[in-house]
């Protein structure tokens, strides 16, 4: 697979870029999942611009089902779902998207120059790096959101992201392994660029793409985390967001109530569009950067 | 993904002469070995560690909070608080912390974690030695049919690439694994017990139905299996895909390599390729996973659990850190720790019997 992603050059680099797009409308699949990741995101964006959340509870319109007025009924309280599920990703996405990057950062740079440098410091890297890799992720993010209350989203991205970049972290020091050897490195290293300038501007430049691809997988798991952590009630639950939602109905029984059937469902929906949005997305990447893969 | 690298061809390296040098070599895997099982330790000791002072040393930590609930709320003095603390916690506050410390890792190699808060009277390793067999063999069944199920299937899928079966399956592979098990287990539950009325949800929630006790019956066995049914399906249903979709490119890959054609050309049946050369070569960058795997789905088992109250090690973990049973959930977090870091360590060793070359080329990459 290595060298396949290897292919772009820098100096190519606009003209990859149209030619990747026109790759990805190509499948059919990957543009699907683009335009779903899209959609998401664009709405959960722009409709908290347009649209305000129900504060007030409406005991008179509990559990109603779909009508005119309410597209998807109501909830426990009489809040409109639809405006619970429109507003509701925010939070998600924005944890997901920045707990991926924290993931990303990291590996990337640790990564790329423990292949650059070797030696002791890749050995003292890989040894933290299979340590961590073997801690169980969700059972100490349980734990630590219990011993320590984290309560704003950005603590939860810092924590999701801090646990989860070893696996990424050796697949890119195995791309930067490779490349290292090339010949635009190798003239690099003759200018006299020093090891910083030629990890982040010669290496990684060129692993881009493979990149890309890693962080739409890690804003995948961080979800993953994230939602799992909402609807057991282990992360803070104030305000509302998809993850609240299911947590709501699951603690509240309404599971089992037969009209409450849309405000779960939705929620459930939601998450799993988009996370299969950003699969897809990934795959139509994969077979674009690796013809290998492609049908002979 | 990128992390499956060609695999090496090991029906070579079997026909290496054994005359070089057999204690040189056996040497090597007996370090190899230990020093697996050395690294192993240091982890579970690392976490240990990290648990030690985590509970102890932090703002807000647990024992603090413990005390202070304990004046607070009973009344008591802060000695009594303390030593009551000091019992739950299995520590002597009054000693310096690194004999504290000390004492928790003897009692730690003892199997001894301290009492349960939620349920007096009862220790934290009962809790789990009673817990955990359930999740392990939840986990272990699911995973046995997930990877069996996904490597067929994938590797059919891989013989016949660009056909119905492939897309079919990648298709389905991605819908399921899209889906976050936890949500997988609701869904189960809303549309399978609620809207169609096919799962009687309540009685099949739980580990076993009232009456029925651990013994070597069949009646025993029926019910472990109809109730640990919804968690292996859960299980099972969000991993089987991706098994078939990762098998699929493994073999795809194998599949174009030069000792593959070399086979063919020597006129062997598609049937011996298919199993010695193609099937091999195409599992070993597997190993490695199925174990990282193991240790996920235990992980992930706290929410599935809970889905279906079923009573495992997950729930355990759950319940106690719900109602912040800092004994339990520090005991929990150790043991499952423990099971992670064994999983990885067979998988090492299995991965080293499988490819000679883990074992003698480490250094070299």
């Amino acid at each position: 697979m290595a060298q396949a992603t290897i292919a772009a050059t820098p100096a190519g680099a606009q003209g990859a870029f149209r030619g990747f797009l026109r790759e990805l409308t190509r499948s059919k699949a990957g543009f699907a999942g683009f335009v779903i990741v899209f959609l998401i995101v664009g709405m959960s964006i722009v409709a908290p611009l347009f649209i305000e959340a129900d504060t007030k509870a409406n005991t008179d319109q509990i559990w109603q089902g779909p009508s005119g007025a309410h597209w998807l009924g109501t909830d426990g309280s009489g809040k409109d779902t639809l405006k619970q599920i429109v507003l509701g990703g925010q939070t998600v996405i924005f944890v997901g998207f920045l707990a991926a990057a924290i993931t990303t950062v990291i590996a990337v740079a640790i990564g790329s120059l423990s292949a650059y440098i070797r030696g002791r410091f890749d050995a003292i890297m890989l040894q933290l790096t299979d340590i961590v890799m073997t801690i169980p992720q969700i059972v100490l993010l349980a734990v630590l959101g219990a011993f320590f209350s984290l309560n704003s989203p950005l603590y939860l991205a810092l924590i999701i992201g801090g646990l989860t970049w070893p696996v990424l972290m050796r697949s890119i020091r195995a791309q930067a392994l490779s490349l290292k050897e090339r010949e635009f490195v190798e003239a690099a290293k003759l200018l006299d660029m020093g090891t910083g300038r030629i990890v982040f501007g010669e290496i990684v430049p060129n692993m881009a793409s493979y990149i890309l691809i890693n962080f739409i997988i890690a804003v995948t798991n961080a979800i993953y985390a994230l939602v799992g952590l909402y609807v057991l009630g282990l992360a803070p639950l104030a305000g509302a967001n998809w993850g609240i939602m299911i947590n709501n109905a699951w603690i509240g029984g309404a599971m089992f109530l037969p009209k409450a059937m849309p405000y779960i469902l939705a929620p459930i929906a939601m998450i799993a569009l988009l996370q299969l949005g950003l699969i897809m997305l990934t795959r139509s990447l994969e077979e674009i950067l690796n013809p290998r893969l492609r049908d002979k | 993904m990128a992390s499956v690298s060609p695999a090496a061809p090991g029906v070579t390296a079997k026909s290496a002469g054994p005359g070089n040098g057999r204690s040189v070599l056996s040497r090597i895997w007996r370090s190899y070995v230990l020093r697996r099982i050395l690294r192993a330790i240091f982890i579970v000791w690392l976490v240990a560690t990290g648990v030690f002072f985590m509970v102890r040393l932090l703002p807000g930590n647990p024992v603090d909070v413990y005390i202070n609930k304990q004046i607070s709320e009973y009344g008591m003095s802060y000695d009594a608080a303390a030593a009551q603390a000091a019992a739950m916690f299995s520590f002597d506050p009054k000693t310096p912390l690194w004999q504290q410390y000390l004492d928790y890792l003897a009692g730690m190699t003892h199997g001894d974690f301290g009492m349960s808060i939620l349920s007096p009277g009862t220790s934290v390793t009962d809790k789990i030695a009673s817990h955990l067999p359930w999740t392990l063999f939840t986990v272990g069944i699911a995973l046995l049919i997930a990877v069996g199920v996904g490597l067929v299937l994938g590797m059919l899928m891989a013989y016949r690439r660009g056909g119905f079966l492939d897309h079919a399956i990648s298709g389905l592979g991605s819908l399921l694994h899209a889906i976050p098990n936890y949500l997988m287990a609701l869904m189960i539950v809303v549309f399978g017990a609620v809207n169609l009325g096919i799962i009687d949800y309540a009685t099949i929630r739980g580990n076993l139905s009232p009456g029925i006790h651990p013994e070597f019956s069949a009646r025993f066995f029926q019910d472990a299996f109809y109730h640990a049914s919804l968690p292996i399906l859960t299980y099972v249903l969000t991993t089987v895909g991706t098994w078939a979709l990762i098998m699929k490119s493994s073999t795809t890959q194998v599949l174009g390599e030069d000792y593959v054609m070399v086979a063919r050309a020597r006129g062997l049946s598609d049937g011996r390729i298919r199993t010695a050369y193609v099937g091999r070569n195409a599992v070993l960058p597997l190993v490695a996973q199925i174990a990282t795997a193991a240790g996920f789905v235990v992980g992930g088992a706290i929410f599935v659990e809970s889905v279906f109250r079923y009573e495992g090690i997950g729930i355990t973990l759950f319940d106690s850190v719900a109602a912040r049973d800092y004994p339990v959930i520090q005991g929990v977090l150790l043991v499952v720790t423990i099971t992670v870091v064994a999983a990885n360590l067979i998988s090492d060793l299995v991965y080293s019997v499988l490819d000679p070359r883990i074992r003698t080329g480490e250094k070299e990459d």
